[in-house]
């Protein structure tokens, strides 16, 4: 059986990180560990690859697919519901929490929406041929 | 402890995101992106409700059922709605980071002036500009799209308006820097800087008019994705970090193919106040069309042996995508080869038209893009324009002074034949006359796309059958 490079590199990758994840946890087991401090640098780095990672993904994506491209990033974008659900979710004032429920129903939307319509979209894409009446 | 797993289950999360966008690089493969982005959101989902803190439980479910009940018809719409449904959720995304920001800011400002640190609070201003002028500026998009009535349909443009906007902006920028410098002093300051973001979302949209629709809501894109990226710095949460900057590049690429299909820089769309242009200069010498009935363009496409179909949104205003589908069969029945031809920007949104042609079951390996499709018009026998306009405009090759000058366009002109279906003489949507409709070999059918294609149909059906 041959795996492509791409199924290499994720294979690689994931050794590599449930490796890190083993050491980390022992590592952690014995301290109830609070988030550490804000690293700008590394917030920064993130970014940066992340950019560079979407740059290498998108431009491979079939152009027939834009369309649904855009709602499937609609999707992915409304991970503004992580900050919405501790806003909400928190003990806060009352007009902290209106505002945070605004912003987790209209993310909620995005993701439920976005999904639903991407995967029909998806489905319409026949394979050639194979709908020859 | 808590916290490792939560980080690990974003780790995962930002892993399914990425593989959900490279299985987009195919139709084949591109159904499991959508399992992979469910799993990667709910896994997202599932991590932050385990964050320690949390008591609202009631408030978070009503709002995600509210959020279920608004987001599945919004799924339903008809295809042909599709642009202002992206535009609109946009606007939710624009929406829920600036009120995200808004939020985080007055609870900083409630624990006092050690909570603020001068990137926390520069992140934070960025976000809220960017959330709420996508927010107004998607809203003022989809309307335009949906043809809301009181929102006008044209580009509105007046004197100094870049200035005045780019103004506008800048005292945004300048508030933002005060609060950055004393978060607490200029506390008063937030609000404006709100109300000048929304302000500015609106006047930004109301210069463009439709056809640059494709890349303007490529760019909103973009800055819904940014805003998510500044709320992850603002909360130091490296997943929401990784899915903006995910989503953000999305939007960045799909904005550089749609100004490169027009041969127009971003600055050019964003202000450049499309359509306005040739108003007087098309009075000249105008050279009489050629017009023709669907029968008489049905019997000379039977003895074509390629026909290349060019939509536009035309074909998605009439809806007409089924009835094109049906005249795919007619010819197809008959040996001929037809193809579409996909013009980069045509439609309202990147994509737009594979997405309709998709949805009448036409195969995908039959829409062709436009530089595959062009070298091989030569040898076209017979083009049909269903309600496409500039991207079939040979002035775009040689008209130094028309507005779409350099535009690539697709070379219906080079057919043998051209039919082009239209519903009357007016200049499209640019409001640029179109030589390609007076060109010797070109004729015109008269009509509603819909209706036109239905009589193409069925006189090609009734010669079918005489033929038998």
């Amino acid at each position: 059986m041959k795996y492509s490079a791409w199924q290499r590199l994720t294979a690689l990758v994931t050794a590599l990180s449930a490796g890190w994840v083993g050491l980390a946890w022992a590592a952690d087991a014995q301290t109830e560990g609070a988030p550490p401090p804000t690293d700008y640098i590394t917030m920064l780095l993130v970014f940066m690859l992340a950019t560079f990672i979407g740059l290498g993904v998108i431009t491979r994506v079939s152009r027939l697919l834009h369309t649904p491209l855009m709602s499937l990033t609609n999707a992915i974008s409304a991970i503004a519901v992580v900050g919405s659900i501790v806003l909400t979710g928190d003990k806060h004032p009352a007009y902290i929490t209106i505002l945070g429920g605004i912003a987790l129903f209209a993310s909620m939307t995005n993701i439920v929406s976005g999904f639903l319509i991407t995967d029909r979209m998806l489905k319409m894409f026949k394979t050639p041929g194979a709908n020859k009446q | 402890m808590r916290y490792t797993i939560i980080q690990l289950i974003y780790a995962a999360g930002v892993a399914l995101f990425i593989f959900a966008l490279y299985w987009m690089n195919h139709p084949k493969t591109a159904r499991k992106s959508v399992i992979a982005g469910v799993v990667a959101m709910t896994l997202a989902i599932i991590g932050t409700l385990l964050s320690p803190g949390i008591v609202n439980w009631h408030w978070i479910a009503i709002a995600v059922m509210l959020g279920f009940v608004v987001g599945v018809p919004l799924s339903r719409v008809p295809l042909t709605a599709v642009p202002q449904r992206t535009a609109l959720s946009h606007a939710f995304g624009g929406l829920a980071a600036g009120l995200v920001g808004a939020a985080e800011y007055y609870l900083w400002l409630r624990e006092g002036p050690q909570a603020f640190s001068a990137f926390r609070t520069f992140a934070l201003i960025a976000e809220i500009i960017l959330g709420f002028l996508t927010f107004t500026g998607s809203l003022m998009a989809a309307g335009k799209l949906q043809e809301v009535k009181w929102i006008p349909q044209r580009p509105v443009t007046y004197k100094f308006q870049n200035q005045s906007n780019l103004a506008l902006f800048a005292i945004a920028v300048l508030c933002g820097i005060l609060v950055v410098l004393d978060p607490v002093k200029y506390s008063l300051l937030f609000p404006v800087i709100i109300g000048l973001s929304l302000l500015f979302g609106v006047l930004l949209i109301i210069p463009i008019g439709g056809a640059d629709m494709p890349t303007v809501i490529a760019l909103l894109n973009s800055y819904a994705g940014l805003s998510a990226v500044a709320m992850g710095f603002v909360l130091n949460n490296k997943l929401l970090v990784t899915a903006g900057a995910l989503d953000g590049s999305s939007g960045l690429i799909l904005s550089i193919i749609m100004c490169r299909a027009m041969n127009r820089s971003f600055t050019n769309v964003l202000f450049g106040a499309f359509g306005q242009v040739q108003q007087s200069a098309a009075g000249g010498e105008r050279k009489a069309v050629k017009s023709e009935t669907a029968e008489g363009a049905a019997q000379i496409m039977e003895q074509a042996s390629r026909v290349v179909v060019v939509p536009g949104y035309g074909m998605a205003v009439a809806q007409a995508q089924h009835r094109v589908r049906e005249f795919y069969d007619q010819l197809t029945k008959r040996g001929i080869d037809v193809r579409f031809a996909i013009h980069p920007v045509a439609g309202r949104m990147p994509g737009h038209m594979n997405v309709l042609l998709a949805e009448a079951e036409i195969p995908y390996d039959k829409l062709v893009e436009m530089d595959d499709i062009n070298p091989e018009m030569g040898q076209t026998d017979v083009v049909l324009v269903i309600g496409a306009n500039d991207v079939v405009n040979p002035a775009a090759r040689h008209d130094k002074s028309s507005p779409i000058f350099g535009m690539p366009i697709i070379d219906a002109d080079k057919a043998h034949t051209c039919f082009a279906i239209k519903r009357s003489m007016n200049p499209g949507f640019a409001g640029i006359d179109n030589e390609l409709y007076t060109a010797d070999h070109t004729y015109m059918i008269f009509g509603d796309a819909k209706a036109v294609v239905g009589e193409l149909v069925k006189s090609l059906a009734a010669d079918g059958q005489n033929g038998h």
